[in-house]
């Protein structure tokens, strides 16, 4: 038998293109709803309001504890358990999006801290408002560490959203599983769902080190 | 939801079994993926050119790729190829390779963050590159590393769940097998497994605080 045959990608072409184009969609409706979310969470950490900063804490303490599978499965048995079945696609997502959050979360508040305090007392003083001093005066230097770190998220979430094939998400992993099925050749099949996932995640790589290496240059 | 039948003395137990093949799994991959680690960072760290780059290759490979993908493989496709594992050690092993890839980053850039001017006045006073490395970088820098390493275990313990796609009576598989009895246990398994993983990560994140405070 043959262990390694490269028909196998031309004969199921298509399976393996619709689980790449699932996984690349899971990824970004993930980022833009954890960038959302995260955004939200660490404007609550770092609100002086006492509720909402507990609150903030607990999600990212608790979130960042357990594992993504957890959140996942929260999505996709809990609502099947309380008669409001969400399919794996959509709880996968789901999953992702609150997960990711968290560390979302943390890197916005890192960033944000990493402004010293006196700027936005003098931006303050010199008579801009509150949502000026964020966006003028402290967000354009917080960016230096928020975008890399989101970009660091974004290959996760690339990476992590493999784990809807656990839920029959219909992703790159899914496809495989039913490919390998077919062919019970899974060293040629999962050779190629690497090389796929590898495609997303190397020039991404390289573009988050570029940014790394930009911003610590210019401060 | 149904807490009292969900909590039952026979379904403590098994959630807790597989809490404990977590535990196990966590506890053999930390010890094989921080040697890994700690050689691959080594390595990539002292520049033998050749070597270095190789591995550099190796490490960035693995870290782009998803750790689902390489446990899956190393249980289904290896036997293909004359490996066979059990799932136990198949997740071991996928464990370590991954996360000896991420620690192996922590390492290097442990040893890097390590003044360049110490390791000159060392082998200046006669020491050996081997002996430098060994009695004046090493230390400082473990020391530096320890914060990032915790929470690399702490990622690594939650990965373990991952082990659920090969089938590892671990404490996801067993929440899921709980919840496909009865629907209704759904929500207090999760409730609960959530408490167990929250608990122990926890207290390393806490542990992982004190050694950042130290080291400033």
């Amino acid at each position: 038998m043959e262990k390694f045959n490269v028909h196998v990608v031309i004969n199921n072409w298509d399976r393996y293109w619709e689980g790449f184009i699932n996984t690349i969609q899971v990824s970004l409706m993930a980022l833009v709803g954890c960038f959302i979310l995260g955004t939200i969470i660490a404007i609550f950490r770092i609100s002086p309001v006492r509720p909402l900063n507990w609150i903030g804490t607990v999600y990212v303490e608790f979130i960042r504890n357990i594992p993504l599978l957890l959140v996942v499965f929260f999505f996709y048995l809990g609502p099947a358990s309380l008669g409001v079945p969400l399919d794996g696609f959509v709880s996968g997502t789901l999953g992702l999006i609150v997960y990711t959050a968290s560390f979302i979360a943390e890197a916005i508040r890192a960033g944000i801290q990493s402004v010293p305090r006196g700027q936005s007392e003098a931006a303050r003083s010199s008579g801009l408002s509150y949502v000026q001093t964020m966006l003028y005066v402290i967000l354009p230097q917080a960016i230096k560490i928020v975008l890399p770190a989101v970009g660091n998220q974004f290959i996760n979430l690339v990476k992590n959203s493999s784990i809807l094939a656990v839920v029959a998400g219909m992703d790159l992993m899914y496809f495989a599983d039913l490919i390998n099925s077919d062919t019970f050749l899974p060293v040629t099949v999962y050779t190629f769902v690497a090389l796929f996932y590898l495609v997303l995640t190397v020039p991404l790589s390289f573009a988050v080190h570029y940014m790394e290496r930009r911003f610590a240059k210019s401060s | 939801m149904n807490f009292i039948g969900a909590y039952s003395l026979t379904n403590l137990k098994f959630i807790l079994q597989g809490f404990l093949i977590t535990l196990e799994v966590a506890f053999v991959s930390i010890i094989f993926s921080f040697i890994l680690g700690t050689v691959l960072g080594t390595i990539r760290y002292t520049r033998f050119p050749a070597l270095a780059k190789v591995t550099a290759i190796i490490i960035d490979t693995i870290r782009n790729l998803p750790l689902l993908l390489i446990i899956f493989f190393i249980k289904i496709a290896l036997p293909q190829l004359g490996i066979n594992m059990t799932a136990f050690w198949a997740t071991a092993t996928g464990l370590t390779i991954f996360e000896g890839a991420m620690i192996a980053e922590i390492v290097r850039s442990g040893l890097n963050s390590i003044d360049k001017g110490q390791i000159e006045a060392s082998r200046s006073s006669g020491l050996s590159y081997m002996q430098t490395l060994r009695h004046i970088v090493m230390p400082q820098a473990l020391r530096r590393m320890s914060p990032p390493l915790v929470s690399q275990f702490i990622s690594l313990l939650k990965d373990t769940s991952l082990a659920i796609i090969i089938s590892l009576p671990e404490l996801m598989h067993n929440v899921q097998i709980l919840s496909g009895h009865q629907f209704d246990y759904a929500i207090p398994a999760l409730l609960l497994a959530a408490a167990l993983y929250f608990i122990v990560n926890y207290m390393l994140s806490l542990i992982a605080r004190r050694l950042e405070a130290r080291t400033y």
